[in-house]
């Protein structure tokens, strides 16, 4: 198989995405276990999340926008036509980014009352909970194919506010990918707080027990999506034989290595059984859809930009990567690495 | 396209459409100019600690550091959205321009990682990194906060001068990115901007401390404070205005229209007098109570007295800018940078004379005076905006694609409008709440 320029761009796309989901899609996860805080440790819980997402957020958020600028620049009709059809859940998307993002930090640098504190944590939680819900429910919206339709629609003029603003993603398809991305991220977050609460065997605990419920209901739920989605083009190739297939069936065997590790309490092995599940069932999608970039009609290859615009661009991607890479491993060595407690004159005591 | 035609004529979204883009970039250039100067003076307070072992420069460098986190967050969500709206509120834009624009775009993104990076490492590494690869990360910060201005601006330079394409029966062929970003306004641009960073985040940082200075407390941690934050606003805003001057000649020749507006200068003429003031009266084509400086325009806009200068009755009245807001916003920029280079000088006169930073503290009336500029940069910050943007009106894209061509088909936009503005004033609230508190608690000794 060989592929064209366009379809190399596209792998990249999805490349980045990848990382985005792998990194800031488990800072989102964090902020649902902030929400679902409970027991005698609840603070301590709430505590670890902080320091585990605080120094690393803003760079795991900046996957998103290389995502979103590489769309832009590759294939801007594609990006033109999302920006169009799914203006709605997009923007509440951006509002949960925003007050995710601003909630987090206003959170760990007021010297108000607690009060105030906790009305920050909560925005902050709840923010992260609706923001990957929206996101989800918006490649669910393009995945059936509904975005494709609207598009059309849209153009032939005559159809409803409704049936091209609202109906094609809110879905019960879209809705169960949504809520299968939650579960996932939450999922992710757990397992990889396990490794973060390393010190305290209790708050361990906490974490390998509502990682184990998260991945019940990730599975679940994806389960629910393959019946819903059932009917639509995309789906169809996850279930009939092919690379999407084998690569979907892959994600299930990760998703069990990692229940079985976090049974047995193999944290390490959890984490990455549980990054490849994930990072399956991205694939296993993009491999169904390929080569379409919006269902059912337009080809990656129909929607790209120029070949000289390609390759420039990708020129600067490999120069870029090359200092990146190491900035990246830099940034996880220092506080990924030690396992020793961040300390932050940046942060004041909670008083 | 029908969806094209069918929003042309309904003015109000497209009017929403513009508020919100406005509102969104003016809200996150506050953020943005803050991500390229509050590192700058977070760098050179390490540095001077480290020199001299003073720790007064020290807790500067931290203070300033917990600033910067609250408000490079704020920056980057609200970045954030602003790549999103290219997209929500500007398809036909984004489907026109995307591949020739992209370039710095993508490179921006490179910087935005740098810095992200290296400010987790800054913010949360004190005690994890040696010094010298903590005063590192800080210079990685100050340098990708520059960069990531110049690229985003590069591409705004673009909007008002095109490059690198050939249009064909209304697309564009022969796309090259990078003669795209070589474009004519894209080092005037660059230039001003990055001034203009400096000036804002130095004279308002500066102006924050005179006015603790004046209020009694003259511990050496404003004193400090207050050098370090001269040494970055103050030759900037020196400056500027010739920078300034680049700006409006690279105009001149490139955006007629836009210069003209920015003078209130409805008639082609040689000679021609430059307006200070003035209100300019659209349907009788005249400037009225305005102070006419002779020759003044033909002097700055092609350093020839003599010159002639194209007026507004050269360009078609549809293509014309709105000419009111244009002037005013571009006289509140020169009165604004006027009085802060003149401030400036004074400062570093009286500095300069005292050779150290207390002949400035003791001057009351100087303090005075830096206090009453604080919030200038900022406000020509957004002035100057103004005029590039709504001077660069009726056009998205110069000469190439009109405005009202680009936006979205989506109705309601009002609705997003509204929404986002709300959310951005209750955030802006809250960080000027938060920052207060850190202020608040500077230390007195
Ligand atoms: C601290 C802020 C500041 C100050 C003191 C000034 N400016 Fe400015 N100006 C800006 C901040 C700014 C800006 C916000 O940064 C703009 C918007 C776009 C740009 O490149 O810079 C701008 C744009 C801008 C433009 C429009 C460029 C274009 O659209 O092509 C002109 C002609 C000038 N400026 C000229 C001046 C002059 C003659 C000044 C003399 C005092 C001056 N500016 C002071
Ligand atoms: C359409 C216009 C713009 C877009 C799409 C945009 C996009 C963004 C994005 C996505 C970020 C967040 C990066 C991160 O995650 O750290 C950001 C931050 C930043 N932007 Fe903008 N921006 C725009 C206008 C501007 C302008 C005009 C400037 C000029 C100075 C600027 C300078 C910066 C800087 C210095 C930062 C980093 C500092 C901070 O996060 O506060 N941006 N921008
Ligand atoms: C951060 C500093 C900036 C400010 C304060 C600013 C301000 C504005 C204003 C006031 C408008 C509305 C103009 C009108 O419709 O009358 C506008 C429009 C717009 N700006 Fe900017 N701008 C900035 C930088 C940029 C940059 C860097 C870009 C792109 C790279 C950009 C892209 C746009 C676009 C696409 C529109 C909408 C179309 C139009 O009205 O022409 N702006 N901006």
């Amino acid at each position: 198989m060989s592929l064209t320029l366009a379809e190399v761009a596209a792998w990249i796309i999805v490349v980045a995405l990848n990382a985005y989901v792998l990194f800031g899609g488990a800072d989102f996860g964090g902020g649902v276990w902030d929400l679902l805080a409970s027991g005698p440790r609840r603070q301590q819980q709430r505590d670890v999340i902080a320091h585990a997402i605080g120094p690393i957020w803003e760079a795991n958020h900046v996957w998103l926008i290389v995502v979103v600028v590489m769309l832009f620049v590759c294939f801007p009709p594609a990006f033109a036509a999302f920006g169009t059809l799914l203006h709605i859940p997009l923007s509440l998307m951006l509002i949960g980014i925003v007050l995710r993002g601003s909630a987090f930090v206003f959170r760990s640098y007021s010297y108000g009352p607690r009060s105030e504190q906790r009305r920050w944590g909560r925005t902050f939680a709840i923010s992260s909970l609706i923001t990957p819900m929206v996101l989800g429910m918006c490649v669910g919206a393009v995945v059936s194919g509904h975005v494709g339709t609207a598009m059309t629609a849209l153009d032939s003029g005559t159809a409803s506010f409704a049936s091209i603003y609202v109906r094609p993603w809110i879905s019960p398809f879209s809705i169960a990918v949504g809520a299968m991305t939650v579960a996932l991220l939450s999922f992710l977050a757990a397992t990889y707080l396990t490794i973060e609460a390393a010190g305290d065997r209790a708050l361990q605990e906490d974490f390998r027990n509502r990682a184990l419920g998260a991945a019940v209901t990730a599975m679940a739920l994806a389960i629910v999506a393959l019946v819903l989605g059932a009917g639509n083009g995309v789906m169809a190739r996850l279930i009939r034989p092919g690379w999407a297939t084998l690569v979907i069936g892959g994600s299930g065997v990760a998703a069990l290595t990692s229940a079985a590790a976090l049974l047995q309490r193999r944290f390490q092995l959890a984490r990455v059984a549980a990054g490849a599940w994930v990072t399956l069932i991205l694939w296993g999608w993009v491999l169904a859809q390929f080569p379409l970039i919006i269902p059912p009609d337009l080809t990656i290859n129909a929607a790209a930009a120029p070949d000289r615009t390609l390759a420039e661009t990708m020129a600067v991607l490999a120069g870029g990567a090359v200092v990146l890479i190491p900035s990246l491993w830099y940034l996880l060595r220092v506080f990924k690495g030690s396992g020793q407690p961040i300390e932050s004159p940046g942060e004041p005591q909670r008083n | 396209m029908a969806a094209v035609s069918k929003i042309t004529a309904a003015m109000p979204d497209l009017l929403a459409a513009r508020s919100q883009m406005a509102m969104s970039l003016g809200f996150h250039i506050v953020f943005a100019v803050v991500g390229i100067g509050l590192p700058a003076l977070m760098v050179i307070a390490e540095w001077r600690w480290i020199r001299t072992g003073d720790g007064a420069y020290l807790e500067l460098a931290k203070r300033w550091s917990k600033g910067a986190a609250i408000l490079f967050a704020v920056g980057a969500v609200s970045g954030t959205v602003l790549s999103f709206e290219l997209g929500l509120l500007w398809p036909g834009f984004m489907r026109f321009a995307g591949s020739i624009i992209g370039m710095p775009f993508s490179l921006e993104g490179f910087a935005f990682f740098t810095e992200a990076i290296f400010l987790g490492v800054y913010l949360y590494g004190w005690n994890r990194v040696s010094r010298t690869a903590h005063l590192f990360a800080g210079i990685v910060v100050a340098v990708s906060g520059v960069l990531s201005g110049i690229f985003v601006v590069i591409a705004n330079a673009w909007m008002n001068t095109p490059a690198g394409f050939t249009m064909v029966g209304g697309d564009a062929v022969d796309v090259r990115p990078f003669m795209a970003m070589a474009n004519a306004a894209a080092f005037p641009e660059t230039l001003h901007m990055t001034l203009a960073a400096y000036t804002g985040t130095g004279l308002t940082v500066a102006g924050i401390h005179a006015i603790a200075v004046l209020r009694g407390n003259k511990s050496v941690f404003h004193r400090h404070a207050l050098a370090i934050a001269l040494t970055l606003g103050a030759p900037a805003a020196i400056l500027q205005p010739l920078s300034g001057d680049v700006s409006a000649r690279s105009a001149a020749v490139h955006q007629p229209a836009k210069l003209a507006a920015l003078e209130a200068h409805f008639e082609t003429q040689r000679g021609a007098p430059f307006h200070i003031g003035g209100w300019p009266d659209v349907d009788e084509r005249e400037t009225r109570w305005a102070i006419r400086i002779p020759r003044g325009l033909s002097l700055l806009a092609f350093h020839d007295p003599n010159a002639e200068v194209k007026g507004l009755d050269t360009v078609p009245r549809d293509q014309w800018p709105p000419v009111a807001i244009v002037h005013i916003a571009f006289q509140v920029m020169i009165a604004l940078g006027t009085i802060m280079a003149l401030v400036s000088v004074w400062a570093l006169w009286r500095w300069w004379r005292g050779r150290t930073i207390d002949a400035v503290v003791a001057d009351r009336r100087l303090l005075r005076a830096i206090a009453f500029v604080t919030p200038m940069g900022f406000l020509a910050i957004e002035a100057g905006w103004t005029v590039t943007e709504v001077g660069r009106q009726p056009w998205i894209i110069h000469g190439v694609l009109r405005t009202a061509d680009a936006v979205t088909p989506m109705p309601g936009l009002v609705v997003p409008f509204l929404i986002f503005t709300l959310l951005y004033l209750l955030l802006g609230a809250i960080v000027v709440y938060l920052l207060r508190q850190q202020i608040v608690r500077a230390p007195t000794q």
